[in-house]
């Protein structure tokens, strides 16, 4: 089974979100770039597909030479090649459109990716990439087991969750449940030391363009002080969110 | 053209979300000066949305889409779009509208913004305010194709009524076997409890409760509002409580009216899946707690004490109303 794992790369999760003083750009500085936590878990996931049952895995993500320490640090998890290819991303579909070119040239037949990023949380790419390549596609997944061709996955629903047969080839997007958190792999030093050998391909980006662009960013709007209620005080706090706030 | 909407409904009822995408739909349509079209899929209840001012409503009867299948829904509003030359296409964000989104995107090669908050600021260029960087920011999208996706953030203009006599014509479109390759062999209702998606109220405990047996507490408050139950990210990690009451950044976003947060420091990431909550109210032993920056009410108590006056108390303001 030949496994191919969307990356993305995106501000850590601690990170403060500023913009630029004419609030047309996301400001960079500052900011620690790590693999997208969704991203981890389908990685994750491919590993143990890789060591349980056979597989190769590939990475990839479309960006600039700044995505490629993210590509490396998945190649030290454990994944067998990387491809950049080589765009800066402006929205969903395009990205989606890039790696639909690679999955045809390469032939995957089983695709993962996180359900979204977490910088602008689309959650597109995963089912535009689907749909480009024809493929079969599940979102959310809090489950998946592969036999053969066919495909068991569990996707979250509102209020439970559902199970769902298909074949591959397969577009899976996927979410914590996937994998454990206790499961998720760090790097080690010789997974690090093996990273810097293993093939790390640059290609070249196709023509797509992009279907929307971004005007401006906006931070949300300051927010007012918090009333600080006396815990002997219970009756003022209902009273509040009963008057004040009517939210109750 | 026109704006084409779709309702979707549980077992033949409309939940809220619909009656809130074709308010959005109408007011779009209204400012375009042109028609609103809702598709309605297997609901029984189609009159409902006359309440909020729908001109045409498309409903399609198929057994075979009694179970949702996002390749198949996705074509049916595909071709209610194509049918209605629809300009504008919206869907709410639920888990199914989330899965069959991008898959109607590429079939009507329309320019996608997730996450929109509010009505677009601008026809031409067609542009909307969108929730970007897990709720700590926002991003005015520009779309540049004919046909554009919108799919609005739950709870984001709430319902805005408008009666209208709608026509009404049934549709069947053209649905081919392909497009069942996905089949669900089962599902998993967790029934009788309000889902984090579907409260006006949630109450969420962190590691603050030290463990699972005191969860009871949170259920009895939560019992009181009629709200549902969520967690903290380590809370769930520990298995104190299921996964899918996780909130924040890499969980469930809460989208509720009061967001009650008991014994949760308030970390960023956290804080990032609750950032849309309407009111906030924060109780928390600890005076420094992040929290409280985040909040728009505070105790600084021990929840162990705090608690159960507050469910005492509003069941007794609940019996008064
Ligand atoms: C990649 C990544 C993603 C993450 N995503 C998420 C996410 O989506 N959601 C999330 O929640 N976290 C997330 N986190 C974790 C986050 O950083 C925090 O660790 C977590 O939110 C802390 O949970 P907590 O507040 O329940 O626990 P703690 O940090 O342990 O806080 C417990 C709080 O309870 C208070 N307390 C203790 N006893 C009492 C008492 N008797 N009465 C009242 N208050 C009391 C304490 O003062 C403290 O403030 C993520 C972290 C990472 C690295």
């Amino acid at each position: 089974m030949k496994i191919l794992v969307c990356i993305s790369h995106v501000p850590d999760t601690t990170s403060k979100i500023n913009f630029s003083a004419d609030n047309s750009q996301f400001d960079t500085t500052g900011v620690q770039f790590v693999i997208n936590p969704y991203d981890e878990f389908v990685l994750t996931r491919a590993m143990w597909f890789k060591e349980k049952q056979g597989a190769s895995v590939t990475v990839a993500s479309v960006g600039t030479a700044s995505v490629e320490p993210t590509l490396r640090k998945a190649l030290a998890i454990g994944a067998d090649d990387a491809i950049r290819i080589d765009a800066e991303p402006t929205d969903g579909l395009m990205v989606a459109k890039h790696l639909a070119e690679v999955v045809k040239s390469e032939g995957f037949d089983l695709v993962l990716a996180g359900k979204e990023s977490i910088d602008y949380n689309g959650g597109m790419v995963p089912g535009m990439l689907a749909e480009l390549l024809g493929y079969n596609f599940v979102n959310a997944c809090i489950g998946l087991e592969i036999n053969e061709n066919n495909a068991e996955a569990v996707r979250e629903i509102d209020g439970g969750k559902e199970t769902l047969n298909c074949i591959l080839p397969l577009v899976a997007a996927g979410q914590k449940g996937i994998v454990e958190e206790k499961d998720l792999r760090i790097p080690n030093m010789r997974g690090i030391m093996m990273a810097r050998k293993k093939p790390l391909k640059i290609v070249a980006a196709s023509e797509a363009q992009p279907s929307s662009t971004t005007a401006k960013y906006e931070k949300p709007a300051a927010k007012g002080a918090c009333k600080l209620v006396d815990a002997g005080n219970i009756d003022e706090l209902i009273s509040l969110l009963h008057n004040e706030a009517k939210v109750i | 053209m026109s704006v084409l909407v779709f309702a979707d409904n549980s077992e033949g009822k409309f939940k809220k979300t619909a009656y809130e995408m074709v308010s959005f739909g109408k007011q779009i349509a209204k400012k375009a000066e042109t028609s609103l079209v809702v598709v309605a899929i297997n609901a029984s209840e189609v009159d409902s949305l006359s309440a909020y001012g729908p001109d045409k409503i498309l409903s399609i009867d198929d057994d075979r889409l009694s179970t949702f299948n996002a390749q198949a829904y996705a074509a049916c509003i595909a071709q209610a779009a194509e049918k209605e030359s629809a300009t504008i296409v919206a869907i709410d964000s639920s888990n199914d509208g989330l899965y069959l989104a991008p898959i109607l995107s590429v079939k009507l090669n329309a320019g996608f913004a997730s996450n929109v908050v509010d009505f677009p600021v601008s026809l031409d260029p067609f542009t909307v305010k969108r929730k970007a960087f897990s709720s700590k920011g926002f991003n005015f999208t520009e779309i540049h194709t004919a046909i554009k996706l919108l799919g609005l953030a739950k709870n984001s203009i709430g319902l805005i009524e408008e009666n209208s006599s709608p026509e009404k014509e049934s549709f069947s479109p053209t649905l081919d076997d392909q497009m069942f390759n996905v089949t669900s062999k089962s599902i998993d209702k967790t029934t009788g409890t309000v889902t984090i998606a579907d409260a006006d109220v949630v109450v969420s405990g962190g590691r603050g409760l030290k463990g699972p047996e005191n969860w009871g507490m949170i259920e009895e408050l939560a019992d009181v509002l009629g709200a549902a139950t969520a967690c903290s990210k380590p809370v769930s990690d520990m298995g104190w409580r299921p996964h899918s009451e996780h909130v924040g950044q890499t969980g469930k976003p809460v989208t509720s009216n009061l967001y009650i947060a008991i014994g949760i420091s308030g970390a960023i990431q956290h804080l990032a899946g609750v950032n849309s909550s309407k009111v906030k109210v924060v109780v928390n032993n600890d005076p420094e707690a992040p929290f409280f920056k985040a909040a728009d009410y505070g105790i600084v108590g021990d929840a162990f004490e705090v608690i159960p006056e507050l469910t005492n108390k509003l069941k007794e303001f609940k019996s008064t109303l």
